[in-house]
């Protein structure tokens, strides 16, 4: 716990100094947004229909766009190979890298869901079924992007790989919470959605750290 | 049963093996395949409700069960290559993968051509649709990755990894005709107690399954022989194999 309190600091002080890191993505989640009234139409009822499925499709391009650089420069400087080398450390290692992850990339647009809100018309429920969607889903697609990031780190080509790769793995996340929210904005019940994303976070956050280690130990023997 | 299986971690013997066991698989997958699609599509009783457009079950059917099948096995051939450092088992993950992905393929286009006079439509955004979707992203993630590395057993490692990620998938596949309420049917075969399906029907069915099946193992035989000739290329044994033929 204290090692993971260690690289925790360490990724946050990275990533204070390195603004454009987190920032370039929530920026892109904003403009990936207000390409779609342009391109779309400025309707306001068609707007509402179509904004739960442009939310999720925006966040997890956004997250993706982070995720390239997640451990590149801790490959090309060692840290990765001593990590790796040093064992019972590199658990923790990852798990600072989900959390720093999750809190550059993830809590932003739970923040920006408001103004997502008031820019699309949607009404409160549904805000509120976006809001808690994003907080259930966004912890797992930092876990994947991580996951992603982790297979891919000593490919040539990793950039778009990584895309294709994680995408697909997306797919579930990207049914049940634009679900939950179209469901919230017609005023239907929609804990069940919430549930089995509830499910999916647990699931992941219990087997992709293992897989992410895993990845890396193959990555630098 | 690892006394028996041991050896066959020598890519030699392995080699040897599979050139034994493929003239067999082949012979007896042409030979099922004739027998299933023939009686399947030619002498089965027509369908009371879909008329003559049911027969394609008969390669439907077949090649989507064994589209998970090949993952299957590829998963465990990649797990078996991860934990027991096997490299035949490295390259029977790569032998399969295409095999696989071709499987999946013919599943998805067979289905789009059963949808369009069935529901209507060549593609519905169905639960069982989009996950045999992500099966065959998967097939193709797995064969990039392979290729993304300069280093190749890098790849080879990384691939195998990302196929037993993906097993994942496998239940979600299954189970989508439950889990969810899809245009498309649930199962017909593969469930407990009595088939919904005639026996005249099922006969022929049962018969290209096995043929798929035994298709599967013959190719990936015999793509598992090429990769140990390419991997091995400069083994005295690959020469001396080779001088003979």
């Amino acid at each position: 716990m204290v090692k993971f309190g260690v690289f925790l600091k360490r990724e946050l002080r990275l990533l204070a100094r390195q603004k454009s890191d987190w920032l370039n993505p929530v920026l892109f989640f904003v403009i990936v947004l207000t390409l779609f009234p342009l391109g779309v139409g400025p309707e306001p009822n068609m707007l509402r229909i179509i904004a739960p499925g442009i939310v999720w499709i925006a966040a997890l391009l956004s997250v993706l766009l982070a995720a390239e650089r997640l451990f590149k420069d801790d490959y090309r400087n060692g840290v990765i190979e001593q990590l790796v080398a040093a064992r019972h450390t590199l658990l923790a290692f990852v798990l600072a890298k989900i959390a720093s992850n999750w809190l550059s990339t993830g809590l932003p647009l739970i923040l920006l869901a408001p103004v997502v809100a008031l820019l699309f018309n949607m009404e409160l429920p549904a805000l509120q079924a976006m809001t808690l969607t994003l907080i259930l889903g966004t912890p797992v697609l930092s876990l994947l992007s991580v996951l992603g990031a982790a297979i891919t780190v000593s490919a040539d080509k990793g950039g778009i790989l990584l895309a294709l790769l994680i995408l697909p793995l997306y797919i579930p996340l990207l049914i049940f919470a634009s679900a939950a929210i179209e469901a919230a904005s017609m005023g239907l019940e929609y804990r069940g959605q919430l549930a089995v994303l509830l499910a999916i976070v647990l699931f992941s956050l219990a087997l992709v750290p293992m897989a992410v280690c895993s990845a890396l130990k193959i990555n630098v023997s | 049963m690892f006394k028996w299986l041991d050896p066959l971690a020598k890519p030699e013997t392995l080699f040897h093996f599979c050139g034994k066991l493929t003239p067999w698989l082949m012979g007896s997958a042409i030979f099922t395949m004739l027998l299933g699609n023939i009686w399947g599509l030619g002498f089965t009783p027509t369908d009371y409700q879909q008329g003559d457009s049911y027969r394609i079950i008969h390669i439907h059917v077949p090649s989507a069960i064994m589209s998970m099948g090949a993952y299957m096995a590829m998963a465990i051939a990649a797990f078996t290559a991860l934990v027991w450092q096997i490299k035949t088992a490295q390259w029977a993950v790569l032998a399969i993968a295409p095999i696989g992905a071709v499987y999946t393929a013919i599943a998805l286009l067979t289905g789009m051509a059963w949808g369009k006079p069935m529901w209507g439509a060549w593609w519905v955004w169905d639960a069982r649709l989009t996950s045999q979707l992500i099966l065959l992203f998967l097939y193709f993630g797995v064969m990039a990755l392979h290729g993304a590395f300069s280093d190749r057993q890098t790849g080879a490692k990384v691939a195998s990894l990302l196929a037993v990620i993906g097993v994942i998938n496998l239940p979600i596949i299954h189970f989508s005709v439950e889990w969810w309420n899809t245009l498309h049917q649930g199962a017909t075969i593969t469930k407990f107690g009595k088939p919904s399906i005639d026996p005249s029907m099922l006969w022929p069915l049962l018969i290209s399954l096995l043929a798929y099946k035994l298709l599967l193992a013959a190719l990936a035989c015999y793509r598992l022989r090429t990769a140990i000739l390419e991997n091995e290329q400069h083994r005295p044994w690959v020469k001396q194999w080779v001088a003979k033929q």
